[in-house]
């Protein structure tokens, strides 16, 4: 039995059909790139996961059980966590409140106030400073941990290079190894291919809703998943 | 001395509004949901209370103790099945759906209480009229000195309740951005319906001071609604502490204004009210004029 | 292969240019009612007409305009306070009604300066307190004497028939006149402004909308209405008692209409007097009763029906009696193949 099963899920946005009949399988500690271009469903996509968004039809099972109606928060408490594009941390509040806060979802486990910043050693210092006032680098840091702090046994991680210098990518991608090494299951959208496929085993590409691309990162090429990306080869079989 | 003794009346007044602008200002700031309601339901509390009082002979503030958690039940009610719906179309909703449950609270607590306006300050003893003598001319009510009293710990344990634990954090975070909240596990239905019945239980608390120290009657909450809407905006909605400065400036408006005129006092508050909501307008465009003359002279 | 289509654009549809020329037919067939009509009947379509202009006005207001006011029983008593300050200068006293409701307006225009800077919330607490604050002048003049009020002694001058007949006309024109300029407004480019403002206020004043001016333009004609339904309203209940006349209950009755028959439509507001009309005249003796469920109905509506009734028309027959948008008619272009 998989980790997480997505099965025929659709979402809409009013009349907008942002994904459309998307099936895959997550294994436990596998992780997985999700690529696409801008508008091609994958945030959509992972909140219908995580259960901010309504999925219009189809299923979605976590270790068997089906959790399609389920609010985000019981999601949480089961172990789905999702680091949402944009960050979205409660930026009144201070980076220790942030993280605190993830314990509502109640899950015990490895990942604590003190395990999560010996893994992001880089907001030891900023732990009472307000949300809001981070540098990109530790916002994205923090958004981690919070999710982390849920002790999940599947993490989301929508756009984690968004905005972000070089070198904070290089730093963030580090601390994700980490977490790889702990055995949680990972969605990864990344908008640069070369990372993406350096850090997952196998990679799904989206196109307008679809998924048009599921295979182990090794058996793909970069050709293959460029034209998956910009849809070339149907506009090909089209003619033009 | 008399100015001096009006200044004291009109601080002592305004515990009174604060303890009554607190549930509408904790609800305003903190979760950005207006209650109409919020008049009536003090006036439904004092109402509680003096039926205890009066069929039960149960003391007023035991009475209160009783009413507290019921109010905090029908604030939690009012969430779930008023406001969690209103919440989604802006402003209006709200204001409409809980306007309309105003009418009926009012109006059925007329029917099931009569015209009649009461006092919870018979079952006092001397509690309503007792004072301390500060100097000849200038006197406290003890009443009047409890309200304040009990107003700075009701808004400090509410305060103190949002930034120190982890449920007032979490009424935080949610009013913040619930779809966030709930990606990290906090339930924003259940979080909201403790905002609610927290500010319920105030409600209780200051509807309880408003019988004792004053009469009230089945339609007395808008104006009620009214001055705690006073008490709030003047303070600045969203802290707790200003709601308390918002409160005494109100009543200190009112009392000075009452010296002139039985209308004034009245008059006074309102004028108050907007003159600070003007007052802070100006302000803001006078800041906004004054950066740009800064900015246009370098440039120049 | 490219397809051809001429749909047009078009403001009209056939039932609304039959439902105009009824509307039409139906107010003039109304101006002749005080000759055959009996005096009970003449008394209750006044009344009708006064709630009709509330709920236009406050419509207008607030569900085209977005700015939601509990405080327009301030112009409502202002209104009706002006009447009885020109009537007692010496002013005829019919004349008084509109010349007190155009006063009104004229203090409405700096006054919106003030008010439509606040925000939301601010804004419809902020004009209750102006309405108490109103309350609390007119209070204090001598001639109303407090709370004990006077009377518009000028409509003795004429006799009974006379007075009911000329309140019917005039009460008849004025709403004429209201319906007329909220349905001219919402059709001009400042009606669509309105709207605009109302659904995404940033982003109609990206498109270039006159932000400020459109609504300050909406508050006065808000305004407006409400003075002349409270002029008119003293010259049927004769007496003014400025507790009657700026009391919230005023607020009340704009809500229900306005949430009962359909909010931000023209056709619905009126749907809204006739049904609060209806009500009133069927259980306004239940007394307190009679506003637990007002109240209750309004309550269930907001939350529910926020399109009241007549969405409920729109929804399933896509009928607009009264259009105040734009429809594109595909039969032309169907006609046309």
């Amino acid at each position: 039995m998989s980790l997480l099963a997505v099965e025929a899920v659709e979402a809409r946005h009013g009349l907008l059909q942002a994904v459309r009949q998307v099936s895959f399988t997550i294994a436990e500690g596998e992780t997985v790139a999700l690529v696409g271009a801008n508008g091609a469903g994958k945030t959509t996509l992972l909140r219908t996961l995580a259960g901010a968004h309504r999925a219009a039809a189809g299923r979605v099972r976590f270790r068997g059980e089906d959790i399609t109606a389920r609010p985000s928060h019981e999601r949480a408490a089961m172990g789905v966590a999702l680091v949402p594009e944009g960050r979205k941390l409660f930026a009144t509040m201070t980076v220790e409140e942030n993280l605190n806060l993830a314990r509502s979802a109640g899950r015990a486990g490895r990942w604590n106030l003190d395990t999560v910043l010996e893994a992001f050693p880089n907001l030891k210092a900023r732990l009472h400073a307000k949300a809001g006032s981070l540098s990109g680098g530790e916002q994205q840091a923090t958004a981690i941990c919070r999710a982390l702090m849920t002790n999940p046994e599947v993490i989301f991680l929508d756009e984690v290079s968004l905005g972000l210098s070089p070198l904070v990518v290089d730093r963030v991608y580090a601390q994700l190894a980490v977490l790889k090494a702990s055995g949680v299951a990972m969605i990864l959208v990344e908008q640069d291919l070369g990372r993406a496929m350096a850090s997952a085993t196998r990679t799904l590409c989206m196109l307008e809703g679809r998924i048009v691309i599921d295979a182990p990162t090794a058996s793909l090429t970069r050709e293959d998943i460029t034209r998956a990306y910009f849809g070339l080869d149907r506009a090909e079989s089209r003619g033009h | 001395m008399d100015l001096l003794n009006t200044i004291i009346q009109g601080v002592l007044l305004g515990g009174y509004y604060a303890l009554i602008a607190c549930g509408l200002s904790f609800m305003l700031g903190v979760m950005g949901v207006i209650n109409l309601a919020h008049g009536s339901l003090a006036i439904l509390s004092a109402y509680l209370i003096f039926t205890l009082a009066d069929r039960f002979e149960l003391n007023p503030f035991l009475g209160l103790v009783v009413v507290v958690p019921v109010m905090a039940l029908v604030g939690a009610a009012l969430q779930r099945g008023v406001l969690e719906r209103s919440a989604r179309g802006g402003l209006l909703v709200p204001v409409l759906s809980t306007y309309g449950v105003s009418i009926v609270v009012d109006n059925l607590m007329f029917e099931a209480f009569g015209a009649d306006t009461r006092s919870l300050a018979p079952f006092l003893d001397d509690l309503a009229y007792d004072s301390w003598s500060l100097t000849d001319e200038i006197s406290v009510g003890k009443l009047a000195a409890y309200t304040l009293g009990v107003a700075i710990l009701t808004l400090g344990g509410l305060q103190l309740f949002l930034s120190r634990t982890a449920m007032g954090r979490a009424i935080r975070a949610t009013a913040l951005d619930p779809d966030t909240a709930g990606l990290i596990g906090i339930n924003p239905r259940r979080v909201n319906a403790v905002a609610a019945a927290l500010a319920g239980a105030t409600v209780a608390i200051a509807g309880a001071f408003l019988a004792m120290r004053a009469t009230f009657s089945p339609y007395a909450g808008s104006m009620q609604l009214i001055f705690a809407f006073e008490a709030t905006v003047i303070g600045g909605a969203g802290s707790l502490w200003g709601t308390l400065a918002g409160g005494i400036v109100l009543g200190v408006a009112q009392s000075l204004g009452a010296t002139l005129n039985p209308q004034g006092f009245f008059i006074a508050g309102h004028a108050a009210f907007l003159a600070v909501l003007f007052g802070r307008l100006i302000d803001g465009n006078s800041r906004a004029k004054l950066s740009l003359l800064w900015r246009r002279s370098p440039a120049a | 292969m490219t397809m051809q289509s001429q749909a047009r654009v078009t403001r009209w549809t056939r039932e609304s240019k039959f439902a105009l020329g009824a509307c039409v037919l139906l107010l003039a067939a109304l101006a002749f009612a005080p000759l055959f009509a009996p005096a009970n009947a003449i008394d209750k379509l006044t009344t009708l007409f006064i709630y009709v202009i509330l709920a236009v006005s406050w419509n207008a207001l607030v569900g085209y305009g977005g700015l939601v006011s509990i405080g327009q029983q301030a112009f409502f008593g202002l209104g009706a306070y002006a009447t009885i300050r020109l009537s007692d200068a010496g002013l005829n006293v019919y004349a008084s009604l509109f010349v007190g409701a155009g006063l009104v307006a004229v203090f409405a225009a700096p006054l919106s300066y003030l008010m439509l800077r606040l925000k939301a919330a601010e804004f419809a607490i902020g004009m209750w307190v102006v309405a108490e604050l109103a309350h609390l002048l007119v209070n204090l003049d001598t001639l109303v004497q407090g709370e004990t009020g006077t009377s518009l002694i000028a409509l003795n001058a004429y006799a009974t028939e006379w007075r009911r007949a000329l309140t019917y006309s005039f009460a008849l024109v004025a709403m004429t006149l209201v319906l007329a300029a909220v349905f001219a407004l919402l059709r001009s480019p400042t009606g669509a402004a309105i709207q605009a403002i109302r659904d995404n206020e940033e982003a109609a004043a990206a498109v270039g909308v006159r932000v400020a001016s459109a609504k300050r333009l909406v508050f006065v004609i808000a305004a407006a209405g409400a003075a002349l339904a409270g002029a008119l309203w003293v010259a049927t209940a004769v007496t003014f008692q400025p507790k009657t006349y700026f009391s919230p209950q005023w607020t009340a009755y704009m809500i229900f209409m306005a949430l009962v028959g359909g909010l931000g439509s023209f056709e619905g507001a009126v749907l809204g007097a006739l049904v609060f009309f209806a009500i009133e005249a069927a259980f306004g003796a239940f007394g307190v009763w009679y506003l637990v469920g007002l109240g209750a109905i309004a309550l269930v509506f907001a939350l529910s029906f926020p399109r009241g009734l007549w969405g409920f028309v729109t929804e399933r027959t896509s009928l607009h009696l009264l259009p105040t948008g734009y429809f594109l008619d595909m039969k032309a272009r169907d006609a046309d193949r």
